[in-house]
């Protein structure tokens, strides 16, 4: 019983585990070509396991810029974990220990939250160690291949590659942006803040991690406020 | 060599992103009610994406007009909702023949 739940999970980390290693293909490649070495780029994979989140501290490490700006931008740019543990943590299985909690815990990524979501209201440890196992596999080995294929291949061939995590997040952003109006206003408003922080002077002096943490959570703030979401009695977003 | 400094990095951005992840499960059991906190997390996601794509896209490969034409291919094909690898596919290639045409041409 406990082993199919274990193959179930796997299984159904399998989609995520595909997807997962061309987006840390382009991670690794983007961390070389920033200056951390293939078992640097590696380590970070397999501790952290987040897209944003990596992307955004590695010109931050490579810069030599400061622990609390990295701890910042961490902070703000996966406080949605916060939010989805919180959700996820209403579903797990009664029976969880602190400990397989603990372990969980880790593996709660955005792509496997939204398939665990999917999967009823009492998720079992052995599930979700197996929907852990293949994507944490898949972002492992995908940043190892990027990492390795940055360090040997021809200069024209890395400076293409360089765009595609950008390419990603597009892809991630635009497709929300454009089912709603607030969602646009929000982006245009991070945007316009982050090109501030980067263009004008006085404001340009501030580091770049801390030009993300603001504009985003200033342009999240004022959409709060402006155009706040509807909730219903239980809690839950509805459009 | 690893240094110390990447290490204590490492222990850092592990450790937050950890604890943001874990806390809630570990402890919280509580669904979150209060609307503008709720809202506040519905819009962070996006304007933390946009605002790491843009300005940065604009140095991702060795030269502004490359960047801006992989930039473009990248909005276009997500404008139609092509998948993740299809896009970004699609930014390196147009990256790739600009740099080819601005250097041999």
């Amino acid at each position: 019983m406990q082993k199919n739940l274990f193959k179930k999970g796997i299984t159904d980390g399998l989609a995520i585990c595909i997807g997962y290693f061309s987006v840390s293909f382009a991670f690794g490649v983007f961390a070389v070509s920033n200056g951390l070495s293939v078992v640097e780029a590696v380590l970070i994979s397999m501790t952290n396991l987040t897209s944003a989140g990596q992307l955004a501290a590695v010109p931050i490490i490579c810069t030599g810029s400061g622990l609390i700006e990295l701890a910042l931008s961490q902070l703000v740019i996966n406080s949605r974990y916060l939010f989805m543990s919180a959700s996820l943590s209403q579903r797990l299985s009664s029976k969880m220990t602190v400990i397989q909690r603990l372990m969980v815990s880790f593996g709660n990524t955005d792509e496997i939250f939204a398939v665990a979501m999917s999967n009823g209201t009492q998720l079992e440890a052995q599930y979700m160690y197996g929907l852990i196992l293949t994507p944490f596999l898949g972002w492992t080995i995908g940043t190892l291949a990027g990492a390795v294929a940055g360090n040997i291949l021809p200069g024209i061939i890395v400076s293409a590659l360089g765009v595609a995590i950008y390419g990603m997040l597009t892809a991630v952003v635009l497709p929300q942006i454009k089912k709603s109006k607030s969602m646009a206003l929000c982006a245009l408003i991070a945007i316009v803040l982050g090109c501030c922080f980067e263009y004008m002077p006085y404001l340009n002096g501030l580091p770049g991690g801390f030009a993300v943490i603001i504009s985003a959570v200033a342009a999240a703030l004022v959409m709060a406020a402006a155009a706040p979401v509807n909730v219903s009695e239980e809690g839950d977003i509805c459009d | 060599m690893i240094s110390t400094r990447f290490l204590i990095c490492l222990v850092v951005m592990a450790g937050v992103t950890y604890l943001l992840r874990m806390l809630p499960i570990v402890v919280l059991r509580q669904k979150i009610k209060n609307r503008f906190i709720l809202s506040f997390l519905h819009y962070i996601p996006v304007a933390v994406l946009s605002v790491m794509i843009v300005p940065s896209v604009f140095y991702a490969s060795d030269s502004l007009i490359s960047a801006l034409v992989g930039f473009a291919a990248a909005l276009i094909l997500s404008f139609f909702e092509k998948s993740l690898i299809q896009v970004a596919c699609a930014a390196c290639a147009a990256v790739l023949v600009t740099e080819i045409i601005i250097r041999y041409i």
